[in-house]
């Protein structure tokens, strides 16, 4: 059972990375995979809140990394799933608390023990990404359908390729159907075209991710949501599985379940 | 005003055509000028050793994938076309 190390990153900040760490950790957890989520925002955690585990931290990567405690100690067991542990990050330090290596080391020492582990990186291009790209089985590259988020996706693509790192998939996040019928919003097909690495996953704008982080409840454990949808056929395909994109209609909703108009079946 | 009738239906094409150009000077660390300078350089070595017609040529930088490419398209004067004397 060795586990695969998923790292997702964006450079640009505030595009959803620990939404999509969050909710793609009880995705997996939801079909039986036992799961630990590694928050690597030294200085500013916020996959605690974002999972409503906020209140339940003893010890953190920090501590693990500087042998204050044993890592089974760090680990936060989520109630609500089988298999969902989380490994906050320190709040009273940066960056530099953590290097490389050690991450590499924690992730060696759980490899045995489940089988995905998920890597939340801050935004940025600096020490935080390098520590969190190090352990990488795969990188999750999340952006958002507007400029500056793909120029600054388009970087961090590019030092992971320098770092010969990979493989790299892309998550588009943030999709509001409106405006991409109106013409005024790039459309996924624009942004892979732009990107020109591997779609792995749509995820449309819902306000419903707002009210769970609200509530500390992630959209992927609500059935009725959209964007809680996304995220669980984000993680099927992360297992292999071959899901079709969820498409825009005429009425610029997004409906589920239907290829259609995007063409990257690339699944 | 003028501008907010059609080109809304644009931004998102605008947004992707200034992003080709933004995400090619990016990666190839060649800014506007600097890519000026190179293909006036390229012509005059060119030049010395065959001859061109200097307003027919296109240079360009373009994306395939994930690579770069600088595509010249040079139209050569061929010597039965030369003027005599």
């Amino acid at each position: 059972m060795a586990a695969s190390v998923v790292t997702i990153t964006s450079g640009k900040g505030g595009v959803g990375k620990t939404t999509t760490t969050a909710n793609l950790a009880v995705a997996l957890a939801e079909e039986g995979q036992k799961v630990v989520c590694i928050d690597g925002d030294i200085g500013l955690r916020n996959l605690d809140v974002v999972l409503g585990l906020e209140n339940r931290i003893v010890y953190d990567l920090v501590d693990v990394v500087e042998n204050r405690c044993r890592i089974r100690q760090a680990m936060i067991r989520d109630k609500r799933l089988e298999e969902l542990y989380l490994i906050p990050a320190a709040q009273t330090r940066d960056k530099s608390a953590v290097s490389p290596s050690d991450m590499i080391r924690v992730c060696d020492e759980l490899r045995s023990e489940v089988d995905w582990i998920l890597i939340d990186s801050p935004a940025g291009i600096e020490r935080g990404f390098r520590n969190t790209i190090a352990p990488a089985d795969m990188i999750l590259v999340i952006t958002n359908p507007e400029v500056s988020a793909v120029r600054d996706a388009d970087r961090i693509i590019g030092l992971v390729e320098a770092e010969e790192k990979g493989p790299v998939k892309l998550i588009i996040n943030r999709v509001n159907p409106g405006l991409t019928k109106r013409g005024d919003m790039l459309t996924p097909d624009d942004v892979v075209e732009l990107l020109a690495i591997e779609l792995i996953g749509i995820i449309p704008d819902d306000e419903n991710v707002v009210i769970s982080t609200n509530r500390g409840q992630p959209v992927a454990l609500d059935p009725k949501s959209r964007s809680g949808q996304a995220f669980k056929n984000i993680a099927k395909r992360i297992k292999g599985e071959t899901v079709p994109f969820m498409a825009i209609d005429e009425k610029g909703d997004f409906l589920s379940k239907m290829a259609g108009l995007f063409k990257q079946g690339g699944d | 005003m003028a501008a907010w009738g059609k080109s809304n239906r644009q931004s998102a094409d605008e947004a992707k055509e200034r992003l080709k150009l933004v995400l090619i000077h990016d990666r190839t660390d060649l800014s506007q000028e600097e890519l000026s300078i190179m293909k006036n350089e390229l012509l005059a070595v060119i030049s010395r050793h065959v001859e061109i017609d200097p307003d027919a040529v296109r240079i360009s930088m373009k994306q395939e994938g994930r690579e770069q490419k600088l595509t010249a398209d040079i139209p050569l004067k061929t010597s039965q076309r030369r003027r005599i004397g």
